[in-house]
């Protein structure tokens, strides 16, 4: 008691957006969400200093939040790494090991041909017929729990399958089939001449499909509203059976949010998502230049 | 019975059996007709060329050898051939085993984009034939001096086997084929894609590993056949003309088709 001490508080977005200036202060004061006193007392702590500006950490460091100022994209992120690793080991040793057996040890009949008719299909089916299906088998059949990353890889991974059973495909006929025959010409069984000799030289190709593959998935916001990822989350998620959100749908969810402030945390984190987009591309080129042989 | 490569190698043939006997093999792609009654006897430690024009079954009889052609989905082969007098389109017979026994060298350089010691060291590998890596090493010396390309390669044997020049890739596919120890190496004109001096190599190659191996070489030049082998057959149009020794076939061949091929006339 009796002491002076000076404390830094955040100030509300709304300071926020009147030192912008995006507050059009030509409106009746009624209008506004900041009054005429409160503009005084900015104006006078702004002149005596006692404001500042700096880095917002907290936009990494918070989930969401009904404060602008508060809100972050932490629990989003999480949300989107746990969903796309649940993508991930569910669909690529599926989509690899279906291309392997697709491309090198499935007779050419009709079966196969229609196997394939469907692969290529199921590549232009739209992601939200994908998101219905988890909800209607899923959530209504299943029981999974509702609005989890699990639920959203599950469904994802649906997506990206044909994605990257294609790409492995593609890579696995383009090893030169001269490779194919000196190790079958020497006694290795079909087997050992797929996994010793195919498949490591369509690796890169077969990477660069499965990454191209995850960054479609980490942009997809339609099957994850079906299954309820759309919810306010504002604790990170710590497992893939808690409910979570991913970034293109918190995304979503700021860019209908009717608080002013709300635009610029959208605008950050579309960046943020730009950024994680083009790092995937960017380590798909990298990986295709480090490890691609020439025959 | 299945083929293993000690029992096979355990059999003492007496020296005049053929190690390949074909009796009346027929083969079809699809509804095509590639080979018509191929009968032919393939001595040991000989080297025995097919020759013929092109598209005439030389390189289907060859891949009939080591049932490479069940590759090929719709080619169908009836008939018997058999190889130390095993019916290798028996059902029971083991593929792998049986391609173990039988290299196989083909027409391009195909050296796997590994090191140039994991290529000769592949087919040991996964065969089983060495316990431990001295032993690894010594059988890839071994078979890279047998393949003449040990003094070229001693020093980088690690470096990538496909960055090696055409003839060195081939004599490498060579080392390879001849790792495991076969009884019968397979060429599918193992020259046509090198230049006459990587030619001659092999060719001398050829003629030096006769002593451990039975050799069968599909050509299109008849001065290769005439160089490297011992026996020569002659095939037409799915048909096999004439068969016998090089010398006579080139000679005086019996047969007016066989006469006009190595006289230039067909071809």
């Amino acid at each position: 008691m009796g002491i002076s001490q000076k404390l830094w508080f955040t100030a509300s977005d709304d300071v926020d957006l009147l030192l912008k200036g995006s507050v059009d202060l030509t409106t009746q004061e009624g209008d506004r969400r900041i009054s005429n006193l409160e503009i005084n007392w900015i104006a006078k702590l702004k002149k005596s200093g006692n404001t500042r500006s700096h880095f917002n950490k907290k936009f990494f460091m918070n989930g969401d939040s009904r404060e602008p100022e508060l809100a972050g994209i932490l629990s989003a992120l999480v949300g989107s790494i746990l969903t796309l690793s649940v993508c991930f080991f569910v669909s690529f040793p599926i989509a690899i090991l279906a291309a392997i057996y697709l491309e090198e040890f499935a007779p050419k009949n009709k079966i196969s041909s229609f196997i394939e008719v469907n692969i290529n299909n199921l590549a232009a089916v739209p992601s939200i017929v994908f998101g219905l299906l988890g909800l209607a088998l899923l959530l209504n059949v299943f029981g999974l729990p509702r609005s989890t990353p699990l639920v959203g890889g599950l469904v994802l991974s649906l997506m990206t399958l044909p994605t990257i059973i294609i790409a492995a495909r593609a890579s696995l006929r383009s090893v030169p089939p001269s490779i194919r025959e000196a190790a079958l010409g020497m006694g290795a069984s079909p087997i050992q001449a797929t996994f010793h000799h195919v498949v490591p030289l369509a690796l890169p190709g077969i990477l660069t499909g499965t990454i191209v593959g995850m960054a479609q998935a980490l942009g997809e916001t339609a099957p994850l509203l079906m299954i309820g990822m759309v919810a306010f989350i504002a604790d990170v998620p710590s497992s893939i059976i808690e409910p979570a959100t991913a970034l293109p749908v918190q995304i979503f969810l700021w860019a209908d949010a009717s608080e002013r402030a709300f635009l610029e945390k959208t605008s950050a984190a579309i960046m943020v998502l730009l950024v994680f987009l083009i790092l995937m591309n960017l380590l798909a080129i990298l990986l295709r230049k480090k490890f691609e042989k020439r025959f | 019975m299945e083929i293993k490569t000690d029992t096979i190698n355990s059999l003492k043939l007496n020296k005049n059996t053929p190690i390949i006997q074909a009796k009346n093999v027929d083969v079809f792609y699809g509804y095509k007709q590639a080979l018509d009654n191929i009968s032919l006897d393939i001595p040991e430690n000989k080297v025995t060329s097919l020759i013929g024009p092109s598209g005439c079954g030389k390189s289907t009889f060859l891949r009939c050898i080591n049932r490479m052609n069940d590759l090929v989905s719709i080619c169908r082969v009836t008939g018997e051939i058999k190889i130390f007098n095993q019916d290798i389109y028996a059902p029971e017979v083991d593929v792998v085993a049986l391609r173990a026994n039988v290299g196989m060298v083909f027409q391009k350089p195909n050296p796997f984009p590994k090191s140039i010691y994991e290529n000769v060291a592949y087919g040991p590998k996964i065969h089983g034939l060495s316990s431990n890596k001295s032993d690894m090493d010594e059988l890839v010396e071994w078979s890279l001096r047998k393949a003449g390309l040990w003094e070229e390669v001693k020093d980088r044997l690690n470096e990538v086997g496909t960055g090696l020049s055409g003839g060195q890739q081939q004599r490498l596919c060579i080392a390879r084929a001849i790792a495991v120890k076969p009884r019968v190496i397979l060429m599918d004109e193992p020259c046509s894609a090198l230049d006459p001096i990587a030619t001659a190599i092999i060719e001398e190659l050829i003629d030096e590993l006769r002593n451990n191996f039975s050799i069968v070489i599909v050509t299109h030049s008849m001065q290769q056949a005439a160089r490297v082998s011992q026996r020569t057959a002659f095939f037409h149009m799915g048909n096999l003309v004439e068969s016998g020794k090089t010398k006579n076939i080139f000679t005086s061949p019996k047969d007016e088709r066989t006469q006009n091929y190595i006289t230039g006339r067909i071809g």
